[in-house]
């Protein structure tokens, strides 16, 4: 009867949104409320922006929310790790295509990601792309000795393990010090642009998918072949990197910003050429130089 | 009041019945416990070990049979065993061992890098099927790499034969031929039963690694050159 006691009293939106600034994990889920949380904190933050950054604000905003409940299981618990696999095959089709053809405008991780980064593909690309170079720099050295009979075909099987060291230190090494120089940027500059660690991972991993045809034109033993395609995949690979992070260092200061563009692409085009120079090396032609243990083995045989 | 008492107490004209004392009471209280007919039927503790070790051997050569012809059968998937994938494991290692510059560092694989790449792909596999949300169960699918490693230990035995008699570009283009062929069966079988554990839309995303899986090891048997 009183009015403080009557139940549709519009009160009690305020109070939620009250208890969701305080508690950004809850796991409440409204459109109004988002509405109104989105608003203030734009308001908080107290400088204007432009059109374009709010859509992204917005889906940010609602899908952190709407994840809350992903982020509940700690990291030393398998169900933790599948949440990273919640990918069907058309996603990583998708995802795959998206990096061999980098669009100006199109940022790979809003376009493709959507805050869904998954392990699947990073892991397998990085797998086949150790396995692949491994394969074509033996197909290589095989078809540079075919006609010669002195050549005893080895299968250098130990190149595999150093391929795979090369690169799973690429693809995790180096998104951790992205990673790092983000968050210590985000300190010193108002970004509202940040991507977590798991994204970038994924970034990267899906960047090196363009080497795999790469390698594989490597095999033939034709000089301007193996630089045009190093060329074209550092290009591709390093234009989907920049363009994925330029939102997020646009705000800085510009010799930093030169920096880390610089440092992308030199370290990428680092890992293209050093595993040609180690895995694809050219003797001069000419007599065929042998190592002393096949050369005996050699002479003992005949 | 009494004998109304009396009639609703369970056993109640048995009060009537008396011993006399002269009599001794005595008996055996002990309720023979024989062994239940169940626990019987299932112990294998007293039987000769032969019957034990043909009893297993039977179960592998069950599942080579079934790996063989793969059909839609579930017997690979009830009684999982991992026997033959180590008897296969163990017999690949070794026959990829006689080969050329055994003696050098960068020479053919060595035992323990195709142990390690067998069973360490087969644990990757695996936990990647499940963290797609498969199924089956951790075993079971290594049970099922494991011995669809088969027809790629039959591929190598056919190799080794075919070096030792016929050289050259014929040698070479008939270890390819039987190499894929058996590289082809190898992942169909082995498909058969992994990919109906999965749900329709990640099939690809489980099948994918079998293949890179069953090509690494071909390649391995494809490029395996002998020594003098």
């Amino acid at each position: 009867m009183a009015s403080k006691n009557d139940p549709f009293q519009f009160q009690e939106f305020e109070e939620a949104g009250n208890l969701l600034e305080s508690n950004r994990d809850a796991v409440t889920i409204s459109i109004e409320d988002e509405d109104l949380k989105s608003k203030r904190q734009r308001s908080a933050v107290g400088f204007a922006q432009d059109v374009g950054d709010e859509e992204p604000l917005i889906n940010e905003d609602r899908e952190e929310l709407l994840s809350g409940q992903k982020k509940n299981a700690p990291f030393w618990t398998f169900e933790y790790y599948q949440k990273f696999f919640d990918i069907e095959t058309h996603h990583v089709k998708e995802r795959i295509l998206g990096s061999l053809m980098p669009w100006p405008g199109k940022n790979f991780i809003q376009v493709h990601l959507r805050k869904n980064p998954d392990l699947y593909g990073p892991f397998w690309i990085c797998t086949t792309l150790v396995f692949a170079i491994a394969i074509s720099g033996n197909l290589s050295t095989f078809l540079r000795y075919f006609g010669n009979s002195n050549y005893k075909y080895t299968a250098e099987f130990g190149k595999v393990s150093i391929a795979a060291t090369a690169i799973f230190s690429y693809a995790w090494l180096v998104p951790l010090g992205l990673w790092g120089l983000l968050l210590w940027r985000s300190n010193k500059i108002l970004n509202l642009v940040s991507y977590s660690f798991m994204e970038i991972v994924c970034v990267y991993g899906y960047s090196l998918a363009v080497y795999i045809p790469a390698v594989v034109l490597w095999i033939p033993h034709v000089e301007w072949l193996r630089w045009l395609s190093i060329v074209v995949a550092l290009c591709l690979s390093s234009s989907v990197l920049v363009m994925t992070f330029w939102p997020a260092l646009r705000d800085d200061h510009p010799k930093v910003i030169i920096a880390t563009v610089v440092g992308i692409v030199l370290l990428n085009g680092l890992l293209a050429v050093g595993c040609k120079m180690y895995f694809f090396n050219e003797p001069k032609l000419g007599p065929l130089h042998v190592s002393p243990p096949e050369a005996k083995t050699n002479r003992t045989s005949s | 009041m009494a004998s109304a008492e009396e009639a609703s107490r369970p056993f109640a004209g048995l009060s009537d019945v008396s011993i006399s004392e002269e009599i001794p009471v005595e008996g055996d209280i002990a309720v023979p416990v024989g062994p239940s007919t169940r626990d019987d039927e299932f112990s294998t503790l007293d039987e000769p070990v032969k019957e034990t070790i043909v009893r297993d051997l039977r179960a592998v050569g069950n599942k080579f049979i079934h790996v063989l012809y793969p059909k839609r059968s579930s017997a690979l998937l009830r009684d999982w065993d991992l026997w033959g994938p180590l008897l296969l494991c163990v017999t690949l290692a070794l026959l990829l061992q006689g080969g050329a510059a055994d003696s050098d560092d960068q020479g053919g694989p060595q035992f323990a890098e195709v142990f390690v790449i067998i069973w360490f792909g087969s644990i990757v596999i695996t936990l990647n099927s499940k963290l797609l949300g498969g199924t089956i169960s951790f075993f079971q699918s290594l049970c099922v790499l494991g011995y669809c490693i088969m027809p790629l230990t039959v591929a190598l035995i056919v190799c080794r034969i075919v070096l030792l008699s016929v050289s050259g570009k014929v040698s070479f283009a008939v270890r390819l031929g039987v190499v894929i062929a058996s590289f082809g069966w190898s992942t169909f079988a082995s498909t058969a039963f992994l990919a109906d554990s999965q749900l329709t839309n990640r099939k690809a995303l489980v099948v994918y690694p079998v293949f890179l899986f069953y090509f690494v090891i071909g390649w391995m048997i494809l490029t395996f050159s002998p020594g003098n």
